[in-house]
């Protein structure tokens, strides 16, 4: 019951649609199956923060270190989550101008909003941002030409970095564009730059996509057919 | 006093003092806002005559138009663009090393964006999938009032019934009962993907790799680039296969083409670092001009400044 | 020399890419961009398609990504609408629905003849990552039944007729990761040969390639590719010349220059220092 109906379940709806992509008359079971899908997935969102919650409020009743830190994490959350379950500041959309609750979650000018414009959208934003320093770092630290392989490695991101600004056309916008019968401006950094991602990395990420194509196909099959039931955890339960 | 302390104290000062010169001198920070009335016309059949109905709406303006007439400084919007400014900061502020204000930031984010996900899942896909095929009824003339469908769908209250299987994991015990939508849900994921990805991420690709090797042009003359392009394509391929492919030992001219393809690999991982780069500079840029322009107003890129 | 290279705080590091970065928007640098040929097969894409064609603008990105990407799902919206398109919005990135509302803002100023309905629709968010595509592909009524506004799709005249997005002349899909640009290649544009072009951010376009032009007819990498594109629009239609607000990734370009020849400049130190270092037996 704990194991084999999940098996069983697993299997039937990935068969489903399996099928449902090679029999058009099946088509309308696979759109089901999505259907239900989707709305799981929203449901694991509901999941996600009823867990977010869970621990935090552990960890404030156990007072461990820091737990100050999820106290301000609870109540960002339950800010956000009220002003949005409950539309505050959200005007009814002129189509429907009688039915206050008609307008749109995230209208210009709603609480709701305002945590996305003001919270959100600069926390978010700016922890990606970082990155920039950090590769910097990287690349002063860590980046070395110890081999031929490295030096591949340096040379063409080196020529990427270049060709992908006005900095490529502004060190070989010298080079003509015929020289003794050939296409000499192949050479300029933003030519060179354009022949390695359609040439090289093109077919280098081809490879790597086949490879993981054939991966992906052989996990899911094992999935389906009940050899691979590391998602069902332990059995102590 | 310690010289890091005294350094930091110096450089909160004359920062403090910078903005609130900005802010006085030039109005930096401010949000301008104009009240929007929408009128819209509502036909009552009861009454012979449409009802009117007055929809408010508030609308940012760019700060050069403050003087017009209906234009007001918003507080609401003034104290979040100095939010969105102190959560900026507060972030790289961990550039220089772990510190509360950071932690203050970071806790913010992972509540706000965990709720921010929940509430979007709850509008836009349960309220409008689940409860609109469930109660078309009820949500017509409670959330989606202009809902089409007719007649309960029950099949829907399948995924009702493993959403709450799904959820039964946040209790104490039972959490196997779970197990079911999660099964579900990664058998679904097997099916889908495995032929999506066969079809466009293999055949596709193999498909996509058979290309002329000789290429000639539309008089018939030959043409060398493209055809030392569709070559070296092809061959790059092979190699990089070869040196996926470990059920034959990588020696002899297994073994040369196998170390050609890592040479290929190592080009494209090039490739993929440039553009990373590329990517992570667009995004600070992208913070640096919300800094600069928005909340300071050191640049007007946009001229919404123009003539103030 | 080499001691203090080599001991050096990469907080010094992170100040020199906040000054590189801070420079060049704050002197305005801007420099003249040459559009590439894949650059010019995506403006093509949209230019060369009959006015008033059905393009369904799947902005799947966030704001995290905001600063790459922005720049690029403007200048396509404002593309589809200066050639009279229907655009139908739709994101699988839960935080995209106000981003996409700022694409639908540029509409309501610089083309008020564009009307809610009639040439453009928000569809919104839905949930499942790359779930809605394979709804959709075959009936987006059962994930779509109603607008962002609560407004049935059989009541909104340019959806009315429509069934599934295979009656799309074009997907334009701006993507910041999974579920994006892949995944509407593995479920539309691959199995039921919907034209797709896309723009995506620098650390996933390389990963795109194998797809062109096969599968996807033009793809947009990074704010380079976005500033190629708006120079590419202005040539087209010079009224965008003196608009600010149509050149945001031609001006980003400058930090963009100075920070990638920095970066350069910081491995040829970096390796030197290890190559010194070797020399002097300090690293293995």
């Amino acid at each position: 019951m704990k194991r084999t109906v999940p098996l069983i379940i697993a299997g039937t709806v990935g068969f489903v649609l399996i099928v449902s992509y090679f029999i058009p008359y099946t088509e309308s079971w696979g759109e089901d199956a999505m259907t239900w899908f989707n709305i799981l997935a929203a449901i694991a969102f509901v999941l996600g923060a009823g867990n977010l919650v869970k621990m935090h409020l552990k960890k404030i009743s156990d007072q461990q270190a820091g737990w100050g830190y999820s106290a301000i994490t609870l109540a960002a959350f339950f800010f956000t989550l009220i002003v949005g379950m409950l539309k505050i500041g959200v005007t009814p959309s002129e189509k429907y101008p009688t039915n206050a609750w008609a307008g749109p979650y995230d209208q210009a000018g709603s609480a709701f909003r305002w945590v996305y414009d003001y919270l959100f959208l600069p926390l978010s934003a700016t922890m990606f941002a970082m990155l920039a320093f950090y590769i910097a770092s990287a690349a002063f630290r860590a980046f070395r030409a110890k081999n031929v392989e490295a030096i591949a490695l340096l040379t063409t991101a080196f020529i990427v970095l270049l060709g992908r600004t006005y900095a490529g056309v502004w060190l070989t916008d010298w080079i003509p564009e015929e020289s003794i019968g050939l296409e000499a401006d192949a050479l300029r950094l933003d030519n060179v730059t354009g022949t390695i991602m359609n040439t090289f990395n093109l077919a280098g990420m081809r490879a790597i996509t086949i490879g993981i194509a054939l991966g992906v196909a052989s996990t899911s099959l094992k999935v389906l057919l009940g050899v691979d039931r590391s998602y069902l955890g332990s059995t102590d339960d | 006093m310690k010289p890091q302390t005294l350094g930091w104290t110096l450089l909160m000062v004359v920062g403090g003092a910078f903005l609130i010169g900005r802010a006085v001198l030039t109005g930096a920070g401010t949000v301008y806002v104009q009240d929007v009335e929408i009128e819209v016309e509502i036909e009552d059949e009861a009454e012979e005559e449409a009802q009117v109905v007055t929809l408010q709406r508030v609308e940012q303006v760019p700060p050069n138009a403050r003087s017009e007439p209906g234009v007001r400084l918003s507080y609401v919007h003034t104290f979040g663009l100095w939010v969105a400014a102190a959560c900026t900061l507060g972030i790289f502020s961990f550039l220089w090393g772990d510190n509360p204000l950071y932690k203050v930031t970071e806790a913010i984010f992972v509540g706000s964006s965990a709720a921010y996900a929940m509430v979007v899942a709850f509008w836009s896909e349960l309220v409008q999938n689940l409860c609109g095929n469930l109660l078309p009824d009820l949500m017509r003339e409670t959330l989606i009032p202009g809902l089409k469908v007719e007649e309960p769908n029950l099949w829907y209250l399948v995924p009702l019934v493993m959403a709450i299987m799904l959820l039964w994991r946040l209790m104490p015990s039972g959490g196997w009962i779970s197990r079911w939508p999660l099964a579900f849900f990664i058998g679904a994921t097997a099916g889908f993907r495995m032929m999506g990805y066969l079809e466009a991420d293999f055949t596709q690709q193999i498909s996509n790799t058979i290309m002329p090797l000789i290429v000639t042009g539309a008089d018939g003359s030959f043409q060398f680039w493209a055809s030392l392009k569709n070559m070296t394509i092809v061959g790059s391929v092979l190699v990089c296969l070869t040196y996926f492919f470990f059920s034959v030992e990588h020696t002899g001219p297994v073994g040369w083409a196998a170390r050609l393809g890592i040479w290929v690999l190592m080009i494209t991982f090039g490739a993929s670092f440039g553009y990373t780069v590329m990517g992570r500079i667009a995004l600070l840029a992208g913070r640096l001009e919300f800094l600069f322009d928005d909340w300071l107003w050191l640049i007007d890129p946009l001229g919404r400044r123009l003539d103030m | 020399m080499y001691t203090f290279l080599r001991d050096l705080d990469r907080r010094w590091i992170f100040l020199l890419m906040g000054i590189v970065a801070t420079v060049p928007i704050l002197a305005g640098w801007r420099f003249p961009e040459d559009p590439s040929p894949m650059v010019r097969d995506v403006f093509h894409a949209i230019e060369d398609l009959p006015d008033g064609s059905r393009i369904f603008m799947a902005y799947d990105y966030d704001p995290a990504s905001q600063g790459e990407l922005h720049p690029m799902a403007l200048a396509f919206t404002r593309h589809c609408a200066l050639k009279g398109h229907k655009l139908y919005f739709f994101t699988l990135w839960p935080q995209g629905g106000p981003l996409i509302q700022q694409n639908i803002r540029l509409i309501e100023r610089n083309f008020p003849d564009y009307e809610y309905g009639e040439d453009y629709v928000n569809l919104g968010y839905r949930s499942g990552q790359e779930g809605p595509i394979k709804v959709i592909v075959t009936d987006l009524r059962k994930s779509v039944a109603v607008d962002v506004n609560g407004t049935s799709l059989s009541e909104i005249p340019m959806t009315r007729d429509i069934r599934n997005i295979q009656q799309m002349d074009l997907i334009v899909n701006v993507s910041a990761g999974y579920p994006g640009t892949k995944e509407w290649v593995l479920y539309a544009s691959t199995p039921y040969n919907i034209e797709t072009v896309a723009g995506c951010t620098g650390v996933s376009a390389p990963y795109l390639y194998p797809y062109y032009p096969e599968q996807l007819a033009g793809i947009l990498g990074a704010i380079k590719a976005a500033a190629e594109y708006e120079y590419t629009l202005i040539e087209e239609y010079p009224q965008l010349k003196d608009d600010p607000t149509a050149q945001e990734a031609l001006r980003r370009m400058g930090p963009q220059l100075v920070a990638h020849v920095t970066l350069i400049v910081l491995i040829i130190v970096g390796n030197t220092i290890y190559f010194v270092g070797r020399s002097r037996g300090d690293v293995t």
